[in-house]
């Protein structure tokens, strides 16, 4: 079977789809505060790039998202790693964390920003805790994938715990641990913005509601394609981190595993 | 029977297992010597303890009750100057095939510029130079295997315990290693302990063969090998060695399930 693969297609389809897009609105008469044409959203996201308010607020929110990823998945780590190695740990707080877990994390939104405040502090921690979570997970599952062979080798070697940990636990959790990166640097964008919603002075999120409650949809369209490219941007960062720290790794060859998750918030 | 030459002294060992059922008798009564510089197969089908007894002997599981030596110490624990080979080669693919050879000098701290040159020399032995820098999914079964003496050999213990290494692979590449393990072995007179359920590899290799049939696993008889070495391939087809194979496989014609 051959593949078809034009890029030049992909702009021509591209652009035939922005066209139809322009023509509905227009030929339907769609008001602008419903659906705005691609024009109108360009002509928005220019203004906002030349004024240089999106980009104050890009700053704002790639800050938050950034350092709730880093909280989150720092403490997810160090507590994944204790999980991982203790089964007494595993027993008495695991409970606690399956309660957690199954709890709706952005609903506690509104509690971070009562607790933290409008600015920074409680949108940081805000995306570490939506952050958290994915990364948990895969550090407990990666750190205990450790082949049994493996250990005995080490073990015949009469290697230390902590040696056993870094020279062989580590290095096949990270496999895991990437993946659970990917998911959390997407959930910790959707916590900062979570909270943005919920009351803030700054950030892209604020702006949205901003836009929304004067009926600028088009500067609402023009956030959401600025917040989808800061989004994809983080991604393939930490792809192309992926791809080097994992070159060993044969399942690199398919695609992330991580993908199939990332559309759950 | 026992002398200070002995690397490994085994007495009456006995393993137990735990299990919902009832207690499971995995070894019973083993007992043998391995003397300094010897090559020593134990040979068995599969389930005859052959594995737990090298876990033993490894450090890694403890003797339910009998006496473990080496080089007249008890063993209650992982030693650092045991080698041990795996059936399979248990490489780490984020290593480099020299980095992999390096582990124990890693592990045990013995200087890298030191081991790094030993390294390049085990490797060259078995005909690996020029792959130093490869990663260990670049090479064949064969070749991994070989990666893997080599880091059995870095930190030059006193004894090579070696579990089925080449029960893996196929029979070519099979017999070119046992000509190649037996090469080595010349060179260095490094005492092994050899785990095989092959009569044949068994009595190709080695000094002294262990004969153990399984449940309990028991060694039933010593089978020593006097055919003079160098031993090339077409020793198989000589009667000596057709002997020796049948007294071995004797032991096992009532239960079957062992390979030539």
């Amino acid at each position: 079977m051959s593949q078809l693969r034009n890029p030049a297609l992909r702009v021509v389809l591209l652009a035939a789809s922005l066209a139809l897009w322009e023509a509905a609105v227009r030929l339907l008469r769609i008001p602008s505060f419903i659906l705005p044409a691609p024009s109108q959203v360009g002509a928005a996201l220019y203004r906002g790039a030349v004024s240089g308010i999106y980009l104050q607020h890009f700053w704002i929110t790639l800050g938050e998202t950034l350092l709730g990823f880093a909280l989150g998945s720092l403490v997810a780590f160090v507590i994944g790693a204790a999980l991982a190695a203790s089964r007494s740990v595993e027993y008495f707080f695991y409970p606690y964390i399956v309660m957690f877990q199954s709890m709706p994390k952005v609903a506690l939104a509104p509690l971070v920003v009562v607790w933290f405040g409008l600015g920074l502090t409680s949108k940081v921690v805000s995306a570490a805790l939506i952050a958290f979570f994915p990364l948990l997970v895969n550090t407990v599952v990666g750190l205990r994938s450790a082949d049994e062979d493996r250990v005995d080798l080490m073990r015949s070697l009469a290697a230390s715990e902590v040696q056993i940990f870094r020279m062989l636990r580590l290095p096949s959790a990270l496999p895991f641990i990437m993946a659970g990166l990917e998911v959390a640097m997407v959930f910790s964008l959707v916590g900062a913005i979570v909270a943005e919603f919920v009351g803030a002075e700054a950030g892209l999120g604020m702006l949205i509601q901003s836009r929304n409650f004067s009926m600028d949809v088009a500067g609402e369209f023009a956030i959401l394609f600025i917040l989808a490219a800061m989004g994809l941007a983080l991604n393939s960062v930490l792809v192309s981190v992926r791809r080097r720290v994992l070159f060993w790794d044969p399942s690199q060859k398919a695609e992330s595993n991580a993908a199939s998750i990332k559309g759950g918030l | 029977m026992a002398h200070s030459a002995d690397v490994i002294a085994v007495k009456n060992l006995r393993k137990e297992y735990q299990t919902p059922r009832g207690t499971v008798l995995a070894l019973d009564e083993i007992g043998f010597n391995v003397a300094e510089g010897e090559f020593v197969a134990v040979v068995g089908p599969s389930g005859c303890g052959k594995s737990t007894l090298l876990k033993i002997l490894a450090g890694l599981l403890p003797a339910t009750r009998g006496e473990v030596k080496l080089h007249s110490v008890a063993i209650t624990g992982p030693r650092r100057d045991i080698g041990v080979v795996f059936q399979s080669p248990v490489l780490f693919p984020w290593r480099t095939v020299l980095d992999n050879v390096l582990l124990p000098v890693d592990v045990q701290r013995l200087g890298r510029e030191a081991g790094r040159a030993r390294a390049l020399e085990l490797l060259a032995m078995v005909g690996l130079q020029g792959f130093e820098h490869r990663y260990p999914w670049e090479l064949s079964g064969g070749m991994q295997q070989r990666v893997a003496i080599s880091r059995g050999l870095i930190h030059n213990p006193a004894m090579l315990l070696m579990d089925e290494p080449f029960g893996a692979l196929d029979a070519m590449t099979r017999e070119g290693l046992n000509l190649e393990l037996q090469r080595i072995w010349l060179e260095r007179r490094k005492t092994v302990l050899f785990i095989t359920h092959s009569i044949a590899e068994a009595v190709f290799l080695a000094d002294r063969v262990l004969v153990m049939t399984p449940r309990p696993g028991r060694i039933t008889e010593h089978v020593p090998v006097g055919i003079p070495r160098p031993r090339a391939l077409d020793v198989l087809s000589v009667p000596e060695f057709g002997g020796i194979v049948q007294r071995i496989r004797a032991h096992f014609n009532a239960k079957g399930g062992l390979e030539a």
